[in-house]
């Protein structure tokens, strides 16, 4: 089947067996492979991306789906050369050890601080608790999200000062 | 020996807390792990597994699979076999089925498999594939598997009429018996250490590329030793080891996982072979739980005897060891139990023996994995869980009783009643450390308050000692390999400079803790040195990644190649600066005149002049660089102190972690950053095992475990914000101190969270259950009816 999206703002179109995963397309049509690939039940959360502004597992996705929808992976964080606050965060405070569940932490992390610009620790952990890190023990993930969150809030008041006379 | 308690976060052209240089490319999704290795012409390669554990292979049907129009290839045991394919050796000395020729020993083995032009047809042809077993009774039962009546699992090898593995022992028996004699109290427990999987969250995989015209092999693979690897593909496969590269690209977490060859890797370069085209395989999770290296399966018999006033005397401990089917456990040949000889642990006792059968079972093969240092892990397991017994038995407080017990600071280099050599430490002051950070006396009073309110609060506690950096040449070896890594050192004609190790990061972050490594010797900054690893045509030769012997090794490489180049240096430095060596002074980063700061040459200019038209000392040649090969005198002995607080609620039996206090001595601090990173890691492997972690079996050697529903991996909401602490006791005779830390948390927490739930369930009078304390089996333990897992 022939079908369109929008990934990481970009408009493509593509010819598709109807069966298969948006994970796959991304990674092995695409060429996308920051989405990962870690179980086959819907369990791990390497896989996450976002459907039009929401995370979903990407491996429990059919490509088909998504048609028509607009999608965004790890890829499409980065803006204009920028790293968004939510990766500088992670390197910041060692939110990745083998970064292979990463790209998944990150999107369901941007998603919760479009959503809640300042989470406690416990509404991080619940935003998380979809995914599984072998790496980090989660502490640092946490950090890494407080980190994020601290920042765009400094610069939301920066920017709010340098409007105010 | 130094003692101190500061931390050091500045930005260091050396030692310190630094951000990873790994990192930009893997926040931007840019990483290179096996799946993302995408060649043209690539083919995809899918295996078929046995649905059954014990079965005759009466016959396997390709024809349908062959005809499927985007199949390019199927391969069953019996094609193997014409070519002499279709056993492999293992890293213990037995032999493995690459694929099942006789017969399938166990669920999930591999039959055959499929080449073809993508991932979803290869799947779709496994179907159609028929193999007629004749179903054999299974030993699934480890304490079944040597009764005379058990059906005979390896009849392929020669002679073999029973399930028998392998016997070993270690210490004195009568030294000991004799103590146990005498001794005013003994406590004896049976303890289960379950079957647990590393399941790194990138599962395994490989590309194999033969290139028919060269003779060329390039693999890459998901491997922590890729070394190692080349050498046993061209034993095994006849191909020139200079023409096979092997390429480890990004790794996905290993924790011991990528450290066996598997089955799939062998399949993919004979698919490559055989097709002319480059292959892929990568397993899915069912596949990785059910099929790759597990760990631990120790069922141990534990005794400790002591005084009345609590002073431990000796140990001694009886283990049955869980082999699977094939002995594929990857540990120094000498050592086919691994370092489980420590399990004297962390105290001064007089007498140790253990005596060990392993056998095989109609499980999957493995046995050394998951972070355990070379079972380590179940060694201070057995020793933490037995000392909290006496404890138990003699009323006393488990932390007074491991005071009053501990190796003392003077005692060390101190040797076991085993025979290892313990390199340094200073044991009281960490565990004091750990017990200010947790405030324990604190901790006692809120948890009497509670018990008279009928709250269970429990605190563990765990002291670890591990034995790391393997190995000595003289005794240690994988397949007969040595254990050194080399290190190779260029410093470049504008002063930056390329480290190529031969250890393999699956997470650990090599390139910025040996870029520091080397920054700290030559006073290049960490930014300018590029580390290159996991590619064998890249790197000189070493054994890899794994028993925390990155550091402890191949750290010791890089700082030895450094101070290589730096003798060299301060050669051409003498030349440039027209004086004599002796009159040099090093300031990391330059050699001055002494008494002159003024007249100075830094490393930089010096690797210029190197390099340029200048005069060089005679004898002394162009260029700046340098190699080494380390050999360990010995191996490192990091320790801990673990203090875990959990809660139980009474109505559910559901442990809550509330509080985790965890103090690493791991000598030497090279990035704390990254140190903390490890621990925090390590804790979380401790809490998953001791609670959630298991891989079980049916009566019919069916794996209950197959996927992350059944396997249950702690998430953010199972486990607390962590609190790290350290103590530095460099090893002195490792040349920065460092000791390795990678596995100290693994091995030091489960212990500690054992401890904390029985400690909460005193009240039931309950001293032990077995791990995993998932509420339904802690539920009959609080009701007097504990049962070993199965
Ligand atoms: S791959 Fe999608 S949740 Fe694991
Ligand atoms: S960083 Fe390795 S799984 Fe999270």
């Amino acid at each position: 089947m022939q079908l369109t999206m929008t990934v990481n703002g970009e408009e493509v179109t593509a010819e598709i067996e109807g069966r298969l995963l948006l994970v796959h397309f991304l990674r092995d049509h695409l060429a996308l492979t920051g989405t990962h690939w870690g179980c086959d039940t819907s369990n791990c959360g390497a896989c996450a991306v976002w459907l039009d502004g929401e995370p979903v597992k990407s491996c429990t996705v059919l490509t088909a789906m998504a048609a028509g929808h607009e999608v965004r992976t790890v890829e499409g964080l980065e803006q204009f050369g920028e790293l968004d606050a939510i990766q500088r965060g992670f390197m910041e405070c060692h939110g990745l050890q083998c970064g292979f569940c990463t790209p998944g932490m990150l999107m369901t992390a941007r998603a919760l601080l479009d959503l809640n610009p300042s989470p406690s620790e416990q509404e991080i952990r619940e935003a998380i608790s979809g995914q599984i890190c072998r790496c980090t023990g989660y502490a640092t993930i946490v950090r890494s999200v407080q980190w994020a969150a601290a920042e765009e809030a400094g610069a939301r008041t920066s920017i709010i000062d340098a409007g105010t006379p | 020996m130094s003692t101190e308690f500061v931390d050091n976060d500045r930005k260091p052209v050396g030692y310190g807390r630094m951000l990873r240089k790994e990192d930009p490319r893997f926040v931007r999704g840019k990483g290179r792990f096996i799946d993302d290795v995408q060649l043209p012409g690539m083919l995809h390669l899918a295996l078929l597994r046995a649905p059954i554990a014990h079965g005759r292979i009466l016959g396997v049907d390709t024809t349908a699979a062959e005809a499927h129009p985007k199949v390019k290839l199927v391969v069953t045991g019996a094609m193997l076999a014409e070519r002499g394919l279709a056993w492999m050796p293992t890293m213990s000395g037995d032999v493995q089925a690459v694929l099942a020729t006789d017969k399938v020993r166990f669920q999930g083995q591999e039959v055959a498999f499929v080449v073809a032009e993508d991932r979803y047809a290869a799947r779709d042809a496994l179907e159609l594939i028929d193999v007629e077993y004749e179903q054999l009774p299974a030993v699934a039962n480890v304490r079944t598997a040597l009764d005379p009546a058990a059906p005979v699992i390896r009849d392929d090898l020669a002679g073999k009429t029973d399930n028998h593995c392998f016997d070993w022992e270690t210490g004195d028996r009568a030294a000991t018996e004799a103590a146990f004699a005498d001794a005013d109290v003994v406590v004896s427990q049976d303890m289960v250490y379950p079957r647990v999987h590393p399941a790194p969250l990138e599962t395994c995989g490989a590309v194999a590329d033969y290139d028919a015209v060269d003779g060329g092999l390039t693999l890459w693979c998901t491997t922590q030793a890729p070394h190692a690897h080349r050498t046993l593909y061209a034993l095994v496969s006849g191909l020139p080891e200079h023409m096979i590269r092997v390429i480890s690209p990004d790794i996905g977490g290993g924790f011991g996982n990528k450290v066996p060859i598997y089955p799939g890797y062998v399949c993919a370069i004979v698919a490559s072979l055989l097709t002319g085209e480059p292959v892929k395989w990568t397993e899915d999770r069912s596949e990785n739980l059910t099929s790759t290296a597990f760990a631990r399966d120790y069922i141990m018999h534990g005794e400790l005897a002591a005084t009345r006033d609590g002073r431990i005397l000796a140990i001694r401990t009886r283990v049955l060891a869980d082999h699977g089917a094939f002995n594929g456990v990857a540990a120094p040949t000498n050592y086919p139990a691994g370092f489980f000889g420590v399990f004297t642990g962390s105290y001064d006792i007089r007498a140790a023996y253990c005596a060990m059968t392993a056998v095989y079972t109609n499980k999957a093969p493995g046995g050394v994995a998951y972070s355990c240092s070379f079972r380590i892990t179940e060694a201070v397991y057995l020793i933490e869980r037995l000392v909290d017994c006496l404890a138990f038995e003699l009323e006393l407080d488990p932390v007074e009783l491991r005071l009053a017990n501990l190796l003392r600071p003077e005692q060390f280099p101190y040797t076991t009643r085993t025979g290892w050599v313990y390199d340094s430490g200073n044991y009281e002051a960490t565990l004091r450390e750990a017990l200010r950070i947790a405030d324990y006396d604190g901790l006692r009073r809120e948890q009497r308050d509670k018990r008279a309110r009928g709250e269970l609060m429990g605190i563990g506690v765990s002291f670890f000692t591990e034995a790391v950096g393997a190995g000595p040449r003289r005794d240690m070896d994988i397949m007969g390999l040595g254990m050194a890594d080399g290190a190779e050192l260029r410093v470049h004609p504008t002063g930056k400079a390329v480290l190529r190790v031969s250890c393999q990061t699956q997470g650990q972050g090599h390139e910025t803790t040996f870029a520091q490594i080397v920054a700290e010797e030559i006073g290049i900054p960490p930014a300018d040195i590029k580390v290159v690893h996991g590619d064998t045509d890249q790197t000189p030769f070493g054994l890899g990644t794994y028993g925390s012997r990155s550091t402890s090794v191949s750290g010791a490489a890089a700082a030895m190649v450094a101070r290589k180049v730096r003798d060299k240096a301060r050669l051409i430095a003498s030349a440039m600066l027209e004086i004599s060596v002796a009159d040099l002074v090093w300031d990391k980063g330059s050699f001055a005149v002494v008494g002159d700061p003024t007249s100075c040459v830094t490393i930089q200019d010096i690797a210029m002049h190197a390099h340029g038209t200048g005069e060089l000392p005679d004898g002394v040649e162009g260029s700046l660089e340098a190699q080494v090969h380390y050999n360990p005198e010995n191996l490192t002995y990091p320790n801990g102190a673990y203090i875990c607080v959990v809660d139980v609620d009474p109505d559910t039996a559901v442990v809550t972690v509330r509080r985790f206090v965890a103090v690493d001595d791991c000598g030497t601090r090279i990035n704390p950053m990254i140190i903390e990173g490890q621990v925090h890691r390590g804790l979380t492997d401790g809490v998953g095992m001791a609670l959630m972690e298991m891989i079980a079996f049916d009566d019919d050697g069916n794996c209950l475990s197959g996927s992350l529903m059944d396997y249950l991996l702690p998430s953010a909401l199972e486990v607390p914000d962590w609190q790290t602490g350290f103590t530095v006791t460099p090893s002195p005779h490792h040349p920065i101190g460092a000791k390795g830390v990678g596995e100290s948390a693994t091995v030091g927490s489960p212990p500690a969270v054992v401890n904390a739930v029985m400690d909460a369930l005193k009240p039931y009078g309950l001293r032990h259950a077995d791990m995993p304390l998932t509420p339904s089996r802690l539920w009959e333990a609080m009701r007097g009816n504990p049962q070993p897992p199965v």
